[in-house]
């Protein structure tokens, strides 16, 4: 490593993280019993979301806009990541009654 | 609601509704029959599905049969799983022989057609048939279910074939 690399790495490392709430933070949504849990309260671009599937059946977490189709055998999980701010629609593809509104702040 | 698909929907209800009614006179049915009720409705449809896959080439009926398969696939692997726990045999009873009955004749009904016809048929007779069993499950098998454990599978059964209905209305409206 050079001098000159060993310093900036050393200005990196030193400069002061950003505040805890601008982090990206992992939320839960529980889906069961043919429908979506609670979704978080406060999403920011960045976070990301485990979709974690308590049914006995077979579901999807797809955003209606396409920025994520997370499919989810029973009993299994998932992650997607939340990419821009404002609302996102998610369904179930196999079960389009089922339905949950993400609101993202930037 | 077309003539043709309130009749399907009066058939199938009038099999479970009048036809059990022998069964229901007393004191509703056992929870042995409500378990052969609930998992020959379930039989019925995955058969239906096979046939919709067998025969379909549009894409939303074909994932639309595919959801039922797995789905009504699920509860019964859970139905029979309780069953064994409980040490109950299901019983065959005059509702599940009518039911069986039915969906013969309507496979052979729908085994003629082609296309757009069969897939009209096919899921307007879904709508129908989910209609019946939810009211059955509402009306008699519900109440009816003595054990806890099956009534609560019933009633997750209800939430999902509540949810297979309004699936099956929404197709039908497109096709």
């Amino acid at each position: 490593m050079t001098l000159r690399a060993l310093v900036i790495a050393l200005v990196v490392l030193s400069m002061p993280l950003p505040p805890a709430s601008a982090a990206p933070r992992t939320h839960q949504v529980v889906i069961d019993k043919m429908k979506f849990g609670a979704v978080p309260a406060s999403l920011r671009v960045g976070d990301r979301i485990l979709w974690v599937n308590k049914d006995m059946f077979r579901h999807t977490a797809t955003a209606k806009d396409k920025s994520f189709d997370v499919d989810l055998q029973p009993g299994a999980s998932g992650m997607s990541v939340v990419r821009k701010a404002g609302a996102i629609s998610v369904i179930c593809r196999y079960h389009p009654g089922m339905r949950a509104m993400l609101k993202v702040k930037p | 609601m077309t003539a043709k698909y309130s009749l399907l929907a009066a058939a199938t209800a009038f099999a479970i509704a009048t036809v059990a009614a022998p069964v229901l006179a007393d004191s509703g049915p056992t929870d042995a029959q409500i378990a052969h009720i609930a998992y020959t409705a379930g039989v019925l449809d995955v058969a239906a599905a096979k046939q919709a896959l067998a025969k379909s080439h549009n894409k939303a009926v074909r994932e639309f049969a595919s959801t039922m398969l797995r789905d009504h696939e699920a509860v019964n692997g859970k139905a029979l799983a309780l069953v064994k726990k409980l040490g109950v045999t299901p019983e065959d009873n005059v509702t599940s022989a009518a039911l069986s009955k039915q969906a013969a004749e309507t496979h052979d009904r729908l085994d003629k057609l082609s296309g757009a016809a069969f897939d009209q048929a096919y899921v307007k007779n879904e709508v129908a048939y989910h209609q019946a069993v939810n009211g059955a499950l509402k009306g008699t098998l519900i109440p009816s279910a003595d054990n806890g454990e099956l009534k609560s599978l019933l009633e997750t059964g209800l939430t999902l074939f509540s949810e297979h209905q309004h699936h099956a209305e929404a197709l039908a409206a497109k096709l």
